[in-house]
């Protein structure tokens, strides 16, 4: 009798098990709370009707790449709300589902999933990171849903990916942009300094690529990490060369290290400094010593100082007037990377409709489209639509960033 | 709950032996349940979801991965009594193995899984060997560092694991010539499971076998066991080394997974920490405790999701909340809750009879 009941109940508990498991089907459609937004703020006479085209946005909110996803996620929803108050696309709403990836592979997955199984997203911007860009794309291809990626890693679009684009300036341009002002000084021998991580290693290929064509020849060679508190021994061995500029890869407080370290052992050379570290936090890490170094960035930095006959200008201006007017806070190149992915797919929709396979023809024939990031050109052969001139050169002076004519 | 076991101690079959030949049956009949609700799963959300199943497909892959690494911890830390902290190192471990030896140098899958099974066993038994032989929590400390040096390996032996820029072009496992395509519909899911059927009917069958009793007596008491000329040192290192074979075979599965890429983050010490909660929340010691654990902790993971900032004080509440109310795991906790159930309800129907 004992031993029927105990059987009973361990089969039940089972079942018990598979509820829980079937719960997860079970569960509503979730809606995306919204932590930061104020309430609606369409106008009521231009509220436009019609089904919502559906737009999925995945970013690393919280986590270690948290500064990269927060402002993407912030421009997203304030685009979102400008675009309906607009009349949206064709009279039809958007609404943009946010999903945060924790800057984590597999979280990203699953939300990327979610976005297409269950919301029948016809198109998704982001990630934030390469890694999670990289790890989606498997799934991207299989579902054909076009991928608009803020990652910067140049494996995303190299080969070509049918339905992968990226916003983000690369590398190539970085190095490419920074060769150009180089040649216009009269330069020819660099020392290179680059961290061992990820972004390091990448901008030390592209230089060992792009050296020779430019003429330049790279005299040393020396490699950081993130965490070293002393830079001092490859910093002595550059000053034994007869470098014409140090160029510096890296991001996180190493960078501002160097500039700190390089002024102490009096090295005069100019310091290049990486796209990496073109945020005010370098600035504020590497306080007086940061004056004088000189790096490539995106033309947001400074919006103000461009030509009046730059195409971006107005754009530029504009975005970051409303950032700030709406968040409090200053707009960077990371929220720029959004609004070029949503305004990328926007403008593939207006042009030739809304459904995945047309947003992915859309996109692939964008020619001369004006972005935060740059004029996008892409094509069969590039999913990549940036080139050098997406990046300006600037100079730290007075503790705030100045354009090099 | 004390008060429930004490009642339930004077009906327990007299016959140690007799009790024991019932359990077996019994586990019988429990994974022949579950082998028929793994299967038919699928069928079931195809039917009931037509338009996001594949969703649900994706998240029970990852159950089942966690899973696997649940029951291979379960082994360590409810039979031998002791902690992994690094457990992620080896699940990395098979990950990248198997990975780098597919994708950079063309191995068949399954060889590369072999490869990576017998690598990992060596750097558990290397471990293990020494500091098993001591008493206490030793292990702990030695797997915190194998997690800690794992994991900057990966992160920095970029010509070889691709570093933080990860690893790529994993291709998908074969068996007879048919490609799981990771994504496409049931298949990854079905290769998953058998992996994960398999593994737990080892599971099952280990510990009720002389070495798994041996392991259950070191777990109550060492010095006991070893009176009774149980060589402690040796089963702890086996249990050890089977656990991360366990971990191995999962880190295998993830390589070839949908993303067919592999980078340093799944398989840092969060990881580790996220096993060791699903064994304790589940119930260790328990043959069901790593599913339930495994399942919750990650229903518990969806569910929370729209809750992107808040997510972590809701699930440390939860974590609490479980631990306080059913301190032996989820398993244990709520088979007690139903034995109590079934008890006050055969009592009140035999006080209507009265």
């Amino acid at each position: 009798m004992r031993a029927k009941k105990r059987a009973i109940w361990q089969v039940l508990m089972l079942f018990t098990v598979v509820a829980i498991a079937a719960g997860i089907t079970g569960c509503p459609p979730q809606q995306q709370p919204d932590d930061t937004l104020p309430p609606d703020m369409t106008p009521d006479g231009l509220q436009p009707q019609g089904e919502p085209i559906k737009i999925g946005a995945i970013f690393a909110l919280t986590g270690p790449a948290s500064s990269l996803g927060e402002p993407e996620g912030e421009t997203a929803r304030m685009l979102q709300d400008q675009i309906n108050a607009e009349g949206g696309i064709d009279g039809r709403p958007i609404e943009i589902l946010i999903r945060d990836t924790k800057g984590d592979e597999t979280e990203g997955l699953a939300v990327t999933r979610e976005l297409i199984d269950r919301e029948n997203v016809v198109a998704i911007i982001g990630p934030s990171r390469s890694g999670t860009t990289l790890g989606i794309i498997e799934t991207i291809q299989q579902a054909e849903i076009p991928l608009v990626a803020c990652a910067a890693a140049s494996k995303i679009t190299d080969p070509v990916k049918e339905w992968v684009f990226v916003t983000p300036q690369n590398d190539a341009d970085a190095v490419a942009r920074i060769y150009g002002y180089l040649n216009a000084e009269g330069i020819n021998k660099i020392a290179l300094m680059t961290s061992s991580d990820g972004y390091g290693i990448a901008g030390l290929e592209q230089h060992q690529v792009q050296a020779g064509q430019a003429g330049l020849e790279i005299v040393a060679n020396e490699e950081f990490t993130d965490k070293d508190t002393d830079m001092t021994a490859q910093l002595t061995k550059i000053k034994g060369t007869d470098a014409g500029a140090v160029i510096c890869w890296g991001i996180g407080p190493a960078p501002a290290l160097i500039a700190k370290q390089m002024n102490q052992l009096g090295l005069t050379m100019p310091l290049i400094q990486s796209h990496g570290v073109a945020n005010k936090r370098f600035i504020e890490a590497a306080g007086d010593q940061a004056e004088g170094v000189i790096l490539p960035a995106g033309k947001l930095l400074v919006a103000e100082q461009l030509p009046d006959d730059d195409p971006q200008k107005e754009l530029l201006v504009t975005y970051a007037q409303q950032f700030e007017e709406r968040y409090g806070k200053e707009a960077d190149t990371f929220g720029g990377h959004a609004w070029d992915a949503v305004m990328l797919v926007v403008n593939a929709i207006r042009e030739n409709g809304a459904e995945p396979a047309q947003i992915r023809e859309g996109l692939e024939n964008t020619t001369d489209f004006v972005g935060i990031g740059g004029t996008f050109n892409f094509s069969a052969e590039s999913h990549y639509g940036l080139s050098p001139e997406a990046f300006v050169m600037v100079r730290i002076e007075n503790g705030d960033w100045t354009l090099i004519q | 709950m004390a008060a429930v076991e004490e009642r339930q101690a004077p009906r327990e079959p007299a016959n140690e032996a007799e009790a024991m030949a019932h359990r077996r049956r019994m586990q019988k009949v429990q994974l022949g349940v579950f082998l028929i609700i793994v299967a038919v799963l699928p069928l079931v959300l195809q039917a009931m979801r037509p338009n996001d199943y594949r969703y649900y497909l994706h998240i029970l892959v990852f159950i089942g991965l966690n899973l696997i690494l649940a029951t291979g911890l379960n082994l360590l830390m409810g039979y031998a009594g002791q902690v992994s902290l690094g457990h992620a190192a080896f699940y990395g471990l098979g990950a990248y193995t198997s990975g780098i030896l597919t994708a950079r140098y063309g191995w068949n899958p399954w060889a590369a899984m072999l490869a990576a099974l017998v690598l990992t066993c060596f750097v558990a038994w290397l471990v293990g060997k020494p500091a098993l032989r001591l008493k206490g929590h030793y292990l702990a400390m030695a797997t915190l560092g194998v997690g800690i040096i794992v994991a900057v390996v990966i992160r920095q032996w970029t010509s070889l694991t691709g570093g933080s820029a990860g690893l790529l072009q994993i291709p998908s496992m074969t068996l007879f010539g048919f490609e799981f395509k990771s994504n496409m519909d049931t298949h990854y899911y079905y290769f998953v499971w058998a992996f994960v059927m398999l593994l737990t009917i080892i599971f099952a069958n280990l510990v009720q076998s002389r070495p798994g009793r041996a392991l259950r007596a070191l777990h109550d008491s060492e010095l006991a066991a070893q009176t009774l000329g149980v060589d402690t040192a040796g089963f702890k290192v086996r249990a050890f080394v089977v656990s991360a074979a366990y971990a191995s075979i999962a880190g295998t599965l993830y390589a070839h997974s949908s993303m067919r890429f592999l980078s340093p983050t799944p398989f840092d010490f969060h990881t580790s920490i996220a096993l060791l909660v699903m064994v304790v929340l589940g119930g260790q010691g328990t043959l069901w405790g790593p599913v339930v654990g495994a399942v919750t902790i990650t229903f518990i993971n969806e569910t929370l999701r729209p809750y992107t900032n808040y997510d972590i004080v809701v699930y440390g509440l939860l974590l609490m909340i479980l631990m306080i109310v059913m301190p032996g795991g989820l398993a244990r906790g709520l088979a007690a809750l139903w034995n109590w159930l079934l008890d006050r309800f055969s009592r009140s129907s035999q006080g209507e009879q009265q």
